[in-house]
């Protein structure tokens, strides 16, 4: 049983939850997750530990509402309530050095979960340049927060209605291309498409590039094998071995794929009104 | 030699239980089971009892059972077996006790595992499996049990019977392990699994579900700042194998676990009432043929699969799965495709499957197991053509506490190694069930929990001394 504390919206669809629990607030890292089952009918779901307040004994879940559960949320889940179930901290932290120059990329929601990894490489002493993406300039989350930990930040939005007009991807391939810069790694996280993109535009300048994987997910603790990812030609879990890999060597298309597995059984209806590319 | 022939089990026709969830066994009526019962010989020598891993006093049961006296016939099972309605329904028995049992040697055994099912079942519907008559004992001190499978239950029930404060880690939101998850709702019913747990918690025994431990806890943390004398980890063999073939990661295959997952723990029988969804293809093929194949072969059937097939290598005789499993699925309509050997699974575009590439097999010399080792017949291969495939292969250890515990050795399946009393190399840690010895068995796990609580029990009063 855990706590809703506070909830905000930081989107149309896109909601913040501060949530009690003392025990996952104590140990987990960036780059975690939990799991949360709503009530007793309900689906397990993953959700990345976007904050956390160790004296406070709090987490910060980011959430996007793009079916059941997560719109779910959004309806039933005030302050005051209570979450039947949340198991974590999941999955392996975010390898954290000084690398000199880190690159993070957040798209959509994915900036959410990007932040407090960014804030890590900051603290280790990288320079940090965010580059953060949207469809457009209401749908931009989190800015004022990765502003506070970057060094250089830049914006892009689909439509051009706020920053650049186009995709996180072409920041990042002038950045890439300036000889003036050099890059020791790239974080991504975001929809499947844009990480994909990611990895494609850094892997002829060969700068390790990692992205944080969205499977499906059942148990969260390596039991089922239903997370499984294909990374340099081997299966991996994502609960377990990840949710980060080198994006270079991740299979996307297969991906992809199976995150179609249930799509003819769960409402097709997206709170987006089926607009919003970032189930893709 | 008893003249009267082994009282057969009533069931649910095999046409109507293949469409629901509901117990497959009904159970003996009180007639049968005190005709059953007359047929024991009450041996003072019972060769029964040692086929039981953990001992339980057969003979004594039964005649208190013949003599009506219930309550009596409970306390005597649970002296040695605190899961009774749970091993009656799924221990093999015929490898085991009835196995041993002198009946058996010219004629037919004792149905011991019914007749342990109906006393169990008995006292659970009558409440005579009443805490007050449960002893405390003498110990003190805080044990950890990590994992809620018959392992980490046994162990948990012998040490508070001793005195001991246990709490239960459990990464899952219910406990009972492959009780719950695994092993489905027509052969152990979920309300029976939970009623021993409460049980448990009725004598003070503490469960956290959630807490995943190398995550939330690392067993250090236990034994350190939240001041446990002794641990015990109990957490199975949940990580399923894969076969390494072409097309694995097809969208409709699953590894068994998920599948039975989704279904059991949860009930996506009942989507959309509950959230979670489950893939069901017309024609499905489950590879391997031990008791996870079958109880995910016959709940696809269940689900509105038309067609069912196990795939196997071997033959029927080498089938793992305990007998009454094989014939209950070939009754409900299950296909058994023998000495044939999956190569690759075929998809389509859109990436599902469309097929599974096998070959034919036949038995050639026997390997180093004493089993017929299969041999490819050259140019046999052929596509059946399905649309769902659940690989039930296997599962090995989960390295989360492995890989969290330094100083803690493994074997190299990953294995957790330890003494036949639950000792690990190191000192205040002891394990047992799968996590030990490889997925095995429901009552196997249930002994090693039981030996490892009396180590602990002697590990603690050394300590404290
Ligand atoms: C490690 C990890 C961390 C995550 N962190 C966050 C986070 O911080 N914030 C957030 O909003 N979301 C996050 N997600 C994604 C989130 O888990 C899914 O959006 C959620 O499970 C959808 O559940 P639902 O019941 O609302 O939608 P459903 O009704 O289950 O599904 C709606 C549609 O989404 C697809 N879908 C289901 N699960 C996923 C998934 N895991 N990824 C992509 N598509 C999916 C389905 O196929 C379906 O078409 C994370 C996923 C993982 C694996
Ligand atoms: C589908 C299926 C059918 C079977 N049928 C039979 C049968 O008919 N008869 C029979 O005798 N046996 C059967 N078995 C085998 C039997 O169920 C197992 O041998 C037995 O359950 C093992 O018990 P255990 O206590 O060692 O582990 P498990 O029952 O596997 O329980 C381990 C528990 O530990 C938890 N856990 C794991 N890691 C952690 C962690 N890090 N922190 C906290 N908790 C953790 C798991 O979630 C799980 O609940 C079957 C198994 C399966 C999968
Ligand atoms: S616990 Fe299993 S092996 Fe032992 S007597 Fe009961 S049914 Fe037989
Ligand atoms: S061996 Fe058979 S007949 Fe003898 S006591 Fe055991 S169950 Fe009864
Ligand atoms: S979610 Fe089940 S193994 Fe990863």
């Amino acid at each position: 049983m855990a706590i809703v504390l506070s909830k905000e919206s930081l989107s149309q669809f896109v909601k913040k939850y501060v949530v009690e629990a003392p025990r996952i607030a104590k140990k987990c890292l960036p780059g975690q997750f939990v799991m949360l089952r709503l009530c007793e009918d309900g689906e397990r779901i993953p959700l990345t530990i976007a904050d956390f307040d160790r004296e406070k004994g709090t987490i910060t879940l980011i959430v996007q509402e793009v079916g059941n559960t997560t719109k779910q949320m959004g309806e039933t889940l005030s302050p005051g309530a209570n979450i039947l179930d949340v198991l974590g901290p999941l999955g392996q932290p975010s390898e954290i050095e000084n690398y000199g120059t880190v690159v993070c990329v957040g798209g959509g929601i994915g900036i959410a979960p990007v932040y407090p990894i960014a804030r890590a490489y900051k603290e280790a002493g990288n320079k940090v340049i965010s580059i953060l993406g949207a469809r457009c300039r209401d749908l931009l989350i989190y800015e004022e927060e990765m502003r506070a930990v970057s060094d250089e930040v830049y914006v892009t939005t689909d439509d051009g209605s706020y920053g650049e007009k186009g995709f996180v991807t072409d920041p990042l391939k002038r950045l890439l291309s300036d000889p003036s810069v050099k890059i020791d790694r790239i974080m991504a996280i975001g929809p499947v498409i844009m990480m994909k993109n990611v990895a494609e535009t850094s892997r002829p300048f060969g700068v390790k590039t990692i992205a944080s994987l969205n499977t499906i997910m059942v148990d969260g603790t390596g039991m089922c094998g239903g997370c499984r990812v294909s990374v340099g030609g081997e299966n991996r879990f994502a609960c377990v071995d990840g949710p980060e890999f080198d994006a270079h060597l991740v299979d996307f298309k297969n991906l992809v794929q199976r995150q179609q597995m249930y799509k003819g059984q769960e409402a097709e209806e997206y709170s987006c009104g089926g607009q919003c590319k970032c189930l893709e | 030699m008893s003249r009267v022939a082994r009282h057969a089990m009533p069931e649910q026709p095999a046409n109507e239980r293949s469409k629901n969830f509901k117990e497959v066994a009904l159970g003996y009526d009180a007639e049968t089971a005190q005709a059953e019962a007359a047929r024991c010989l009450q041996c003072p020598n019972p060769r029964c009892q040692k086929g039981c891993p953990v001992g339980v006093d057969i003979p004594d049961f039964i005649r208190y059972l013949k003599e009506g006296k219930m309550a009596e016939a409970i306390i005597a099972l649970k002296a040695k077996n605190s899961l009774p309605a749970v091993c009656g329904r799924v221990c093999p028995q015929e490898n085991q006790c009835e196995k041993e049992c002198v009946l058996g040697i010219r004629g037919e055994s004792v149905a011991i595992g019914r007749l342990e099912r109906y006393v169990a079942d008995y006292a659970r519907e009558h409440r005579l499996d009443c805490v007050a008559c449960e002893i405390k004992g003498e110990g003190h001190g805080r044990v950890a049990i990590v994992g809620s499978g018959p392992a980490g239950l046994t162990a948990a029930g012998d040490l508070v019977r001793l005195g001991y404060e246990v709490t239960v880690f459990e990464a899952l939101h219910a406990a009972g392990g492959v009780l719950m998850y695994g092993i489905p709702e027509f052969r152990l019913p979920k309300e029976i699994v939970q009623h021993e747990i409460n049980q448990l918690k009725a004598l003070g025994v503490k469960i956290v579900t959630n807490a995943v431990i190398g995550r939330t806890y690392t067993i250090d943390e236990l034994l350190g700042e939240e001041g446990y004398d002794a641990v015990f980890i109990g957490t199975g063999a949940g990580l399923p194998h894969f076969l390494h073939i072409e097309g694995e990661n097809l969208n409709g295959v699953y590894a068994a676990n998920e599948f039975l997952t989704r279904v059991n723990l949860m009930r996506a029988y009942q989507f959309p009432k509950v959230a979670t969804p489950v893939y069901i293809g017309e024609s499905v093929a489950v590879i391997g043929a031990g008791n996870v194949a079958m109880d995910a072969a016959r709940t696809a059937k269940r689900l509105g699969a038309k067609e069912v097939s196990i795939v196997y290598r071997r033959s029927e005789a080498e089938m793992p799965a305990r007998k009454e499993e094989i014939e209950h699925a070939k009754e409900e309509g299950i296909q058994l495709c023998l000495l044939t050997n999956p190569l690759k699974i075929i998809g389509n575009e859109q990436g599902w499957v469309t097929g599974l590439e096998v070959s034919r097999m036949e038995l050639g010399e026997p390997d180093a197991t004493g089993r017929r080792r299969p041999v490819e017949i050259p140019g046999s291969n052929y596509t059946m053509p399905v649309d769902m495939v659940v690989l039930a292969i296997g599962q090995g250890p989960n390295p989360l506490v492995q890989s969290t515990t330094p100083g803690l050795e493994t074997n190299r399946h990953g294995n957790i190694v330890a003494t036949e009393e639950g000792q690990t190399s190191k000192p205040g840690v002891f394990a047992g069930g799968d996590i030990v010895t490889g997925a095995a068995t429901v009552i196997s796990a249930m002994g090693a929990g039981k030996k490892a609580a009396a180590a602990i029990h002697r590990y603690i009063q050394e300590k404290n001394r």
